[in-house]
């Protein structure tokens, strides 16, 4: 027999193609693999916001002055304050922040501009809803800044001097501070998890429990052949959602893709292998497939709070952090935000990719040793 | 050159399996099983019959004891037993999420089938266990008996030397079982050695040979007639309570 005739009826390809088949048929799964990637870009690019910017805004001008209207004008541009009206008065603004209609309100009182001229600090007020300090803390540092801007350019008005310091800010990698940017590579990873340990472990497991595993033991596909067949299928699935969800990122979040995707792609490989050998591993604890899915999601959880997806590491306390590097997505996440949205390369990544390659031999190494012994 | 085919299907010497915790399924076992024969299994739950079946496959390994199987001996080729092989278990290791046609395919192929022959081969079984209007439907919509027919030809396709049934026809009803073993004397008539086990003791009247296990241990051995001779009991029936009566009591 030559080696193409070897390769062409090798026992891995009818396991494979059995795989895809099982696939296309079973709806939950299908809905995991399409629905889920599509449900993560969503909610995590769209409706989970961590930058709260356009705080509909309403103004209580009591000095109505060119200088009142240059403010207001300063704090709009800003981008954190949306103007949606004036009020008349302290119970008006109130009543305006109460319902709803505005989360904030600039106040410039009746001596505002005459302040100004005569050299003394002109006061004026911002009130922000802050009842979650998330999203008002960026509002409230932008107010900040521009009044500290404003100021600056009146007194360089006023003395005909530049001003003393001019504090340039570059947001690098994400100029335009949109968390999408941050989150949709994250999303990526998470997917792999899901499909890698969810969708792999409750496979195998139902293979088990239906007596087909037992079935195709007594065949002679051989070990190898058994488990190539029944996890590369998932691996082929995975690079298939990480090409869309890249795709669709960039076509709808205009995520950057600056750095090299063959690289992505290669450095994928061991996030992969380690994921797949946790899958493994819980499909040889779980004893049927409501127990496959539960130790996966207990697994998954952590992962999604601790590995710095929407959350960031550093403002974590200290055991926190620990545990995320236990976790292989924390360096995942690092190799997909560093290629795509930095564009550095294997010199800056070589950290990650070191720690992710240990956690795959481990993984697998450990997981395939059990799953051969289950199998015997 | 293939070497010329033993003359025995399965012999066992001594075998033995002792299961994590001390529990000892099979004890002492000899036996020994012609090519050709219809072979049945009898004994309560619990007796060892599967775990006999499991050993002899290959899915669990012997304690003690040797085993061989068309030939080869079942620790060290294992592989070379599994291509000469068929088995069906009780639970029957079909896919309920494919079609007839591609749960036929599926085994085929894994047992190393392709091209024209195995789509000729795969027509043929169609055919003949009256599958072919079926082709497209889930197994997991078939009936019990033809689940059963399904899995028969999943273990057959590749036609096996040897044919091992664990229980193959619990829980289907009386017109199937009669079908199922029409089909597997067409079987054991083109030389296939079969090993069956069973609870129906009209089953068990089918075999040529038959072997009493109880309690990990052989009890009993030789053909209907032989056996009822031996123990002076009109029907399999009794031979098989009184037995289990006597085992019972010399354990007690």
């Amino acid at each position: 027999m030559n080696f193409i005739t070897r390769i062409r009826e090798a026992r891995f390809w009818p396991m494979l193609w059995k795989e895809f088949i099982q696939m296309r048929r079973d709806r939950l799964t299908l809905l995991m693999m399409t629905g889920l990637p599509a449900i993560q870009l969503v909610l995590f690019g769209y409706a989970i916001q961590t930058d709260v910017r356009h705080l509909k805004t309403v103004v209580l001008d009591e000095s109505r002055t060119a200088e009142s209207r240059a403010l207001v004008a300063v704090m709009t541009n800003t981008g954190s304050f949306d103007l949606v009206g004036a009020v008349a008065d302290r119970t008006a603004l109130r009543d305006a922040i109460e319902s709803g209609v505005a989360s904030a309100a600039l106040v410039i009182p009746p001596d505002y501009e005459r302040n100004i001229k005569r050299g003394r600090t002109a006061e004026a007020q911002i009130i922000v809803d802050a009842a979650d300090p998330q999203s008002s803390s960026s509002a409230i540092s932008g107010a900040q800044l521009a009044a500290l801007a404003r100021g600056a350019t009146i007194v360089a008005e006023r003395y005909r001097a530049p001003p003393p310091i001019d504090m340039r800010v570059r947001p690098w990698y994400n100029p335009e501070q949109r968390s999408a940017v941050f989150i949709v590579p994250g999303v990526i990873g998470i997917l792999l998890t899901i499909t890698m340990i969810l969708i792999t472990s409750t496979a195998i497991v139902r293979e088990r429990e239906r007596g087909t595993l037992e079935q195709l033991i007594v065949t002679p596909i051989g070990k190898p052949s058994l488990m190539l067949g029944k996890l590369v299928p998932f691996v082929l699935v995975g690079y298939v959602q990480m090409t869309v969800v890249m795709a669709l990122g960039k076509l709808i979040f205009r995520i950057p893709t600056v750095g090299s995707i063959p690289l992505l792609y290669l450095l994928t490989v061991p996030f992969i292998v380690g994921s797949l050998g946790v899958g493994l591993l819980i499909s040889t604890i779980a004893r049927n497939q409501v127990q496959a899915m539960q130790f996966s999601f207990f697994f998954m959880l952590p992962n999604i709070l601790l590995s710095g997806y929407v959350f960031p590491r550093v403002a974590m306390p200290l055991p926190a952090q620990w545990i995320g590097l236990l976790l292989p997505l924390t360096f995942y996440l690092n190799i997909l935000r560093g290629i795509l949205l930095k564009g550095i390369g294997i010199g800056q990544l070589w950290r990650p990719t070191l720690a992710l390659t240990v956690f795959a031999v481990v993984l697998f190494v450990v997981s395939v040793r059990r799953f051969s012994k289950t199998i015997e | 050159m293939p070497s010329a085919p033993p003359a025995e299907a399965v012999v066992t010497e001594g075998l033995r399996k002792v299961f994590q915790g001390g529990l000892v399924a099979v004890d002492h076992l000899d036996l020994t099983i012609h090519r050709g024969e219809v072979f049945g299994l009898l004994g309560p739950n619990g007796s060892g019959k599967t775990t006999t079946i499991r050993m002899l496959c290959g899915l669990l390994m012997p304690t003690a004891g040797r085993a061989a199987v068309v030939g080869h001996d079942v620790e060290r080729e294992p592989e070379l037993i599994r291509t000469k092989i068929g088995y069906m278990s009780q639970r029957y290791g079909l896919y309920d999420d494919l079609t007839v046609y591609e749960n036929l395919r599926f085994y085929a192929t894994v047992y190393g089938l392709h091209g024209r022959l195995r789509a000729e081969r795969l027509e043929k079984h169609m055919d003949e266990i009256g599958l072919s209007s079926m082709r497209t439907q889930l197994a997991g919509t078939l009936s019990g008996g033809w689940k059963q027919r399904l899995a028969l030809a999943c273990a057959t396709a590749h036609e096996p030397e040897m044919l091992f049934l664990d229980e193959p026809t619990a829980g289907v009803d009386p017109a199937a079982r009669r079908a199922f073993w029409k089909s597997i004397y067409e079987l054991a008539a083109h030389g296939t050695t079969i090993l069956v086990t069973t609870h129906y003791m009209d089953e068990a009247e089918r075999c040529q040979r038959l072997a009493f296990l109880s309690r990990g241990h052989l009890i009993g051995l030789g053909t209907v007639q032989e056996i009822l001779a031996q123990f002076k009991q009109p029907t399999i029936e009794d031979v098989f309570i009184e037995l289990q009566r006597r085992d019972e009591g010399a354990a007690a």
